[in-house]
């Protein structure tokens, strides 16, 4: 069986046939092309593969792509502009957020949340938000120093 | 990681929902949080999934004549942040707050997570606690059922082929009532190894009204109805939590065995029972 969906991704519309179980990271990856959600678990734990849908953080190896019909994705391809990176992805980049880079698409989208329900987290809320993203390389001082320094940006741009 | 082959209806109205699956051969989904991990595993085979993520009017939050209605799809996410939950009924925003993380609760519902009654989930505690009852509706019948009803075994419900939970029913919280969901998560699930869930209500110096709702312990969350009992009589805490689990048959798995599960669940209880005190005015 194969069913027809159609979504938006990073602001692109898309318009596909695929069967039911075809999971959400895969079409992703495999059909559009978007390789920066990262498939690490596959079994909801390590958030590598988090996007946002409709504007929620969500595992992406936790969701049929039929379910995702008319609704709107972003993945980290969509953050960066002409301009310039998000000031999520700089502050990874300044504060040193990352070694091996594997988990640091999803703690972003992940980040992007936290940082949208609570502008000036505390260090235990930031640890308490990113608890469904897993980093085997870093340990998570820095990625909680980047998603400070991402909350201080954002408040001074939005000031 | 590839579930098996399945059909896929996503209707758009509960009406169409209804008669989709009353036949009770097609499996509901909705958040899909513990679902769809055993469809990957292939634990779970449905021939036919029937999608609720198109359903409107299923994930409501309204307060009406002292009862707050919360509607099958609203997500854990909703439950945790929504001010009309954390202000009328903070005890069910606490237990929502537990549920693995904020990804799940984006997507997990709580119709959907009662319905799975996983004997390790934490929703169950509070529940009890709050007395809440559960709206079942089939394209031929409308029912409540109290949440003490509903529970029956692990991944047993009331629920009869061709129902589906579409309202959770619980009480606006008076005001002074103190409340506490004490959990001790599993270090790499998260699940609850025993979660209880506390309310207290204070009244001349006494304790008017306890209950306590207890998760992860056995195969089905339960009330601990006999420590509610001594508190309400004026016993101690210590005497009181001492019966939590008494009698219960307690699960027992290489992270916890059933003697150290039930140490837990009193432990749990009196730390619960003692925010629930502080809070209670």
């Amino acid at each position: 069986m194969q069913r027809k969906f159609s979504l938006t991704i990073n602001g692109k519309p898309y318009a596909d046939e695929v069967e039911p179980r075809l999971l959400l990271i895969h079409y992703l990856r495999e059909v559009a092309g978007l390789t920066g959600p990262h498939i690490g678990c596959e079994t909801s734990t390590c958030g590598a593969c988090t996007v946002m849908l409709d504007g929620k953080a969500v595992k992406s190896c936790t969701l049929f792509a039929v379910q995702a019909d008319g609704r709107d994705v972003l993945t980290i391809e969509g953050l960066a502009t002409d301009v310039g990176l998000d000031p999520l992805q700089e502050a990874f980049w300044n504060e040193h957020g990352l070694q091996c880079g594997f988990c640091t698409p999803g703690m972003i989208m992940t980040a992007r949340q936290l940082l949208e329900d609570n502008p000036s987290p505390t260090d235990d809320e930031i640890r308490k938000g990113l608890e469904g993203n897993v980093c085997r390389c870093t340990g998570y001082q820095h990625i909680l120093n980047a998603v400070k320094a991402a909350a201080i940006q954002m408040e001074k741009r939005g000031a | 990681m590839i579930p098996r082959e399945f059909d896929y209806e996503a209707p758009t109205s509960l009406q169409e929902t209804l008669q989709l699956i009353a036949s009770g051969e097609r499996k509901l989904l909705a958040g899909g949080m513990s679902l769809i991990p055993m469809m990957k595993l292939r634990l779970a085979t449905p021939d036919s999934l029937v999608d609720l993520g198109r359903v409107p009017g299923l994930n409501h939050i309204v307060e009406s004549s002292g009862t707050l209605q919360i509607g099958a799809t609203a997500t854990h996410h909703d439950i945790e942040t929504f001010p009309l939950i954390r202000g009328r009924c903070p005890l069910l925003a606490e237990a929502a707050s537990h549920i693995g993380d904020v990804q799940v609760r984006n997507r997990g519902t709580i119709g959907g997570s009662i319905a799975h009654a996983d004997p390790a989930a934490d929703y169950p505690a509070a529940l009890l606690a709050l007395e809440a009852q559960i709206r079942l509706v089939s394209a031929s019948s409308d029912r409540i059922v109290p949440a003490v009803e509903f529970f029956l075994d692990a991944f047993t419900t009331a629920l009869e082929p061709g129902e589906i939970v579409v309202e959770v029913l619980v009480p606006a919280e008076p005001g002074a009532e103190g409340y506490s969901y004490e959990k001790a998560p599993h270090p790499a699930s998260g699940f609850a190894i025993v979660g209880v869930a506390a309310r207290i209500q204070r009244s001349g110096g006494k304790i008017s009204l306890a209950r306590i709702g207890v998760t992860g312990l056995g195969a089905r969350a339960f009330r601990a109805m006999e420590a509610e009992r001594l508190l309400e009589s004026g016993s101690s805490l210590d005497q009181a939590v001492a019966t939590v689990g008494e009698g219960e048959d307690a699960n027992s798995d290489l992270y916890a065995s059933a003697e150290y599960r039930k140490h837990l669940a009193r432990v749990r209880a009196k730390r619960a029972l003692e925010v629930a005190l502080r809070r209670a005015s």
